[in-house]
């Protein structure tokens, strides 16, 4: 078998007698982009936190690159590069990109005194690695004068700067316009193209149809469908395959993709 | 600003390096932007003396008055300048006029064992910085308000010199043969070689705050602990710091202060609360954490230390002081709502 990035291998995890997930396998491969699909409930949240090292699985077992690792924390995750942007709460909004990239790993020279002119040319170089640019806005800039779009950009960068391998993307298109969801998704291919990976989170189907080469249905703690991109003829199918999950009893698309759900 | 009348280009249009300088980019610009606070305060310092000059020149075209305030400011400057630090990390420190008292009782207790005066610097240092790591941890580790658990801290603090002391001042003679007299409370220039001291001490605090890593995790964890606390910033030990910080400068505040007088008094510190309090606000820090200015909260001390003088010598009876005091604390703030741009 192929040697995968990471990989969840029936991953459990109750909170008291709730099971929030019952048994999840899933993998992302080297420079892919990993759309995992499902509903408010579905145990999405509970899944990046688990990735993260924030909460721990109650069974299961997670491999980073072929190696099972025991004792998987925050620090496991960081080790593995792992680099999970949370919804909302990822930035400082009142400090510039610089400050917000190098957070927590500053460049800095004796005594704590910062490298300031190190830190912007290694800045700009991570917000053109991704292209990440515009003559709206310097390095200086303080990220609350940001779009929303722009603001996923800072944070990619900052994971970019921490060597993440898979860099974890909570909802970064919900509340979005088109525009700020066209430049998320720029960031992401220019990510992709790096050979790095993303674990692409999002409610909104037809984002995820748009950005991702393979997706995984999360639903009620299960995995539902597994399918590739191309096995998938539109964020339609995907929505009338989600759909006939959400009311089973109804006569849906659940056949549409015979071949791609075996995998 | 023009940029909002253009498209703003997709993240995605890769812009030439070389090309024209954004914005952003001036200096002039940037400096403004990155010292709006500041600058608010030391305008709202030049109409109010321009107001004093006009209505008393003969007495604030002299320098005598710049001197009597040039010899109390420097006391002032050591506890705003780390009650910044403190305020931007999210938190607020009330005790530091009972670690003041505390420190230079510590200094005024080695002096008067016939210690020298250098020593008991040290012991004032040493006193304000562990008093702070106390009163940090506490807040800290125990998760307490600040805004109470200070003000509890500065009343026993207080308490425990009262009664030790049984309220009796020391009288330290002995200082103005001392060879740290010309040093700490002479006169270079007609000016009073504590204010060189404070100012070095602002400049530096000024750099701590924003070219070290120190005062930039100090504004991240007012900014969003959460966030901080992902990237690995030890969140807690950051505020401790902050705490630490305000003891130390509240122990050289102390120490100049006794330096100035000759005697320590039990009371020492417990004018400063209020005063001081307000001169970090009316610097233009604002209070819910992030951002904060040390520059301006110096011009903020300087102001609060003018308005008293000012009013006195601008004619005005001893009773107006408290009036003017409330008018321009009211009146800086307001202004300060009007420049500050709070983001979420």
């Amino acid at each position: 078998m192929a040697e995968h990035l990471i990989e969840l291998r029936d991953i459990k995890k109750s909170f008291g007698r709730v099971y929030a997930l019952g048994g999840v396998s899933l993998y992302v491969d080297k420079g892919e982009v990993l759309g995992l699909i499902g509903d408010n409930g579905a145990g999405k949240s509970t899944l990046i936190k688990i990735l993260a090292g924030v909460i721990k699985p109650t069974a299961g077992e997670i491999l980073v690159r072929g190696k099972p690792v025991s004792g998987w924390n925050a620090a496991r995750s960081r080790e593995a590069g792992i680099e999970t942007v949370f919804q909302d709460r990822a930035l400082a909004v009142q400090q510039s990109i610089v400050r917000n990239i190098f957070m927590g790993s500053e460049l800095k020279g004796p005594l704590g005194w910062l490298n300031i002119a190190k830190e912007e040319r290694e800045a700009e170089r991570l917000m053109r690695e991704i292209g990440f640019t515009s003559k709206a806005f310097s390095t200086h800039s303080i990220v609350g004068q940001l779009s929303g779009g722009e603001r996923q950009g800072v944070a990619i960068a900052r994971a970019i700067y921490r060597q993440a391998d898979l860099i974890i993307l909570d909802e970064p298109t919900t509340a979005l316009s088109i525009t700020e969801t066209n430049k998320v998704f720029h960031f992401v291919r220019q990510v992709r193209a790096s050979g790095r990976s993303i674990l692409f989170i999002g409610h909104n189907i037809h984002h995820v149809y748009d950005i991702a080469d393979r997706f995984v249905v999360l639903d009620r703690g299960e995995v539902e469908l597994e399918v590739k991109r191309a096995d998938v003829p539109s964020a339609e199918a995907l929505i009338g395959y989600m759909e006939a999950v959400a009311n089973p009893n109804k006569t849906g698309s659940r056949t549409v993709f015979a071949a791609g759900a075996a995998t | 600003m023009t940029e909002a009348a253009q498209p703003k280009s997709a993240g995605g249009e890769a812009t030439d390096a070389t090309g024209p300088r954004h914005p952003f980019e001036h200096p002039v610009r940037r400096f403004i932007d990155a010292n709006r606070a500041a600058l608010g305060t030391f305008a709202v310092f030049v109409v109010m003396m321009a107001i004093f000059i006009v209505a008393s020149p003969s007495v604030f075209l002299e320098w005598n008055i710049y001197r009597s305030v040039l010899t109390t400011l420097p006391v002032a400057l050591f506890l705003v300048v780390p009650l910044v630090f403190v305020v931007t990390a999210g938190e607020i420190d009330l005790s530091f006029p009972a670690t003041m008292g505390f420190s230079a009782w510590m200094f005024a207790l080695v002096v008067q064992a016939g210690f020298s005066p250098y020593l008991g610097i040290a012991a004032a240092m040493l006193t304000g910085a562990l008093v702070g790591f106390c009163v940090g941890a506490l807040v800290v580790y125990f998760r307490l308000s600040s805004l109470i658990a200070t003000l509890g801290m500065n009343f026993m603090l207080r308490g425990v010199i009262q009664i030790a002391t049984e309220g009796k001042s020391i009288a330290l003679v002995s200082l103005t043969q001392s060879s740290a007299k010309p040093i700490f409370s002479g006169i270079v220039f007609g000016v009073p070689t504590q204010m060189l001291w404070a100012l070095g001490f602002v400049v530096f605090s000024s750099l701590l705050f924003n070219r070290n890593q120190f005062g930039a995790h100090v504004k991240i964890v007012g900014d969003n602990s959460d966030s901080a606390q992902q990237m690995g910033i030890d969140v807690n030990l950051v505020r401790v710091k902050a705490f630490v910080f305000v003891g130390l400068g509240a122990a050289l505040a102390g120490f100049f202060s006794t330096m100035i007088n000759y005697t320590w008094w039990p009371t020492s510190g417990d004018g400063y609360l209020l005063p001081v309090l307000a001169s970090v606000f009316v610097g233009g820090t604002p209070t819910w954490g992030g951002v904060g200015t040390v520059g301006g909260g110096a011009i903020g001390a300087l102001t609060v230390s003018f308005i008293q003088t000012g009013i006195v010598g601008a004619g005005l009876s001893g009773f107006y002081v408290q009036f003017f005091n409330g008018l321009i604390i009211i009146l800086s703030l307001i202004g300060h709502r009007w420049n500050q741009i709070r983001y979420r």
